[in-house]
């Protein structure tokens, strides 16, 4: 078949689909299954909300000092926080929950055959239960990261104030939301296709965990197979690798920010194309479950 | 063979779960009208009802719906309703939300859905409590909340797993009812059921089911006669064995009576089993056999049917 037949059988089919169905359709599962996740989970509540609780005793309970040095240092203790806890374990273990609970949850609640009962597409399905859980997870973790950005900054008052507007502190701010939002996305694609591959995505989840935090010590090559790669390389700020796994760190080359952003959206989405594969097999068999 | 639009096909379909079988080699079609699954629990009712809604896939042949698969979802479920066995539900819904939003999936605009709910919550009698958390619900309410969400839709095919479950007689008797008030608008309604006796007056035809297998299938009249025609096989074993098997060849109804290898026992095959224990008990009281054990020796239509039907209408 000629590269013209394709493109006019691709053309015909786009204009077949019914994509006004499938775009209410999309819309009615988010509102759906944001409703029912934002009502339950309450501990990724408090995974996103642990720092901000430190952060905050901190302000009401630790010594001021309101020296320029002092913000340059809260700087870099939020880089850590950003960096360190939410990228490798926040938004991580957030994602396991919301995302592999979107179709394992169900299969668990015996309630997924009423999804499968209605006229969605499987796709529509996965795609809708996706943007879903990424409106929970990215709207959790963002106003986490915001408010921990506020807080470490509202208590030097007009410096503070000056380092934000007038100085970087506007768009570290901006990095870490979008880096939030990529961390999300990335992850909860890669748990969305665990729970569709595994009965029990846990397990698999910990393998990938483990392979995130190792990455740092891999060959270059290898450093480019994780999500937190990219990620570290469109954050602000560089934090030094010290302690026992300095010695084995490489440093690899430098990702430029357009390609880290573009390489996350592609893995997410090449994910989500296979996870629409895999809910063509799923059957509803509760009593194996 | 080219499905029909109008009908159910079933073409040649198994399904194993690993090792295990699920149904085998199932062949059949079906017109509109009241079709009944019967057989008892675990023949593989459940399995051909998720087979033909697409919930689980066949691990051999191909089911069509009016001329349609599973994978076809948005034509296939606007003429499908499916209410299932699960008793299970979204948490923290309530009766309304349970039917509107399945219906705004379907692609109606609010005004229509909520319409089209208000009348399925008005069909099946939960207009009263429709606001409800259904974790509050009754059985037998949830049973036919379920039921309202398969027909709000207006679906061509209503596939009903064990419907009249959990239902009070007056329950009963309107659901039936309303199967019925379907049934005549020219849908398809599969209905299954452990009892025959519970779907016998209102199917069209019926298809009975044991351990996987279709034994028989067709108008309610031809499967009775079908049952009744059929020879049923007894074990008797006894003190002596040729003296039974005489006496058992003289009535007309014993197609065959076998002498096993042991000496002591009989095999009787006949079309009329009441008659034949009616003369064991005639042999055994005038003390001319001694009778250490009777049984059915096989596990036929026959055996079947008496399962479903049992003494008393209950599967015994």
């Amino acid at each position: 078949m000629s590269a013209q037949n394709l493109i006019a059988r691709a053309q015909q089919w786009s204009k077949d689909q019914p994509w006004r169905l499938y775009g209410s359709q999309i819309s009615i599962l988010v509102r759906n299954e944001v409703r029912r996740n934002l009502r339950r989970r309450i501990w990724i509540y408090l995974l996103a909300f642990i720092p901000v609780l430190l952060i905050l005793s901190h302000l009401i309970f630790g010594r001021h000092n309101f020296d320029v040095d002092q913000i340059e240092n809260d700087t870099d203790v939020l880089a850590g926080i950003v960096q360190l806890y939410y990228f490798r374990l926040g938004t991580f273990f957030a994602c396991m929950g919301i995302f592999t609970w979107l179709f394992r949850g169900e299969m668990v609640e015996r309630t997924l055959h009423y999804q499968f009962l209605v006229p969605v597409r499987r796709e529509v399905l996965v795609v809708g239960k996706f943007f879903a859980g990424a409106v929970v997870a990215i709207a959790l973790f963002e106003t986490a990261v915001l408010a921990c950005f506020c807080l470490t900054y509202a208590r030097f008052g007009s410096a503070g104030k000056s380092y934000v507007f007038d100085g970087p502190g506007l768009s570290q701010l901006g990095s870490y939301l979008l880096v939030t939002a990529l961390a999300c996305l990335g992850y909860g694609a890669v748990f969305l296709a665990l729970s569709l591959l595994f009965k029990n995505p846990i397990v698999p989840g910990v393998v990938i965990m483990g392979w995130e935090a190792a990455s740092p010590v891999f060959p270059a090559w290898a450093q480019r197979l994780s999500v937190t790669f990219y990620l570290k390389h469109l954050c602000p700020i560089n934090l030094p690798i010290t302690g026992p796994f300095a010695i084995f760190t490489i440093v690899a080359e430098p990702v430029a920010p357009w390609i880290a952003i573009l390489g996350l959206l592609c893995l997410t989405t090449a994910i989500l194309v296979l996870s629409c594969f895999l809910i063509h097999r799923l059957e509803i068999t509760y009593t194996t479950e | 063979m080219t499905p029909d639009a109008r009908q159910i096909v079933f073409e040649n379909v198994s399904k194993f779960y690993g090792e295990v079988l699920g149904v085998n080699k199932v062949n059949f079609s079906l017109e509109p009208g009241i079709t009944s699954l019967v057989g008892p629990n675990g023949s593989g009712k459940t399995t051909l009802m998720n087979l033909l809604t697409g919930l689980i896939r066949p691990s051999r042949g191909a089911i069509y719906v009016l001329g349609l698969t599973p994978q076809q979802p948005i034509e296939f479920f606007r003429q499908v309703g499916y209410c299932t066995q699960f008793d299970s539900f979204p948490p923290g819904t309530n009766g309304y939300d349970f039917i509107y939003w399945p219906l705004r999936l379907h692609g109606f605009g609010h005004d229509h859905a909520a319409k089209l709910t208000n009348e399925a919550l008005e069909r099946a009698g939960m207009a009263q409590v429709a606001g409800r958390k259904v974790a509050g619900y009754s059985k037998g309410m949830r049973q036919r909340i379920r039921l309202a969400q398969a027909i709000a839709h207006h679906p061509s095919v209503l596939v009903l797993d064990e419907p009249l479950n959990g239902l009070d007689p007056m329950a009963r008797s309107e659901s039936i009812a309303l199967f019925q008030a379907i049934a005549k608008q020219g849908m398809h309604i599969i209905i299954s059921s452990h009892i025959l006796e519970e779907v016998d007056r209102i199917s069209d035809r019926v298809v009975l089911m044991s351990s996987g297998y279709v034994v028989a299938e067709g108008q309610i009249r031809e499967v009775r006669k079908e049952v009744r025609d059929h020879p049923m096989q007894i074990l008797v074993r006894c003190s002596n064995a040729s003296r039974l098997a005489a006496a058992a060849f003289e009535l007309d109804h014993v197609v065959e009576a076998k002498i096993l290898s042991d000496g002591q026992s009989v095999l009787v095959r006949t079309r009329d089993a009441e008659q034949f224990y009616l003369l064991l008990n005639k042999i055994v009281s005038g003390g001319l056999v001694e009778v250490d054990a009777v049984a059915p020796a096989d596990d036929d239509v026959n055996s079947i049917y008496q399962y479903l039907i049992g003494t008393d209408g209950a599967p015994t």
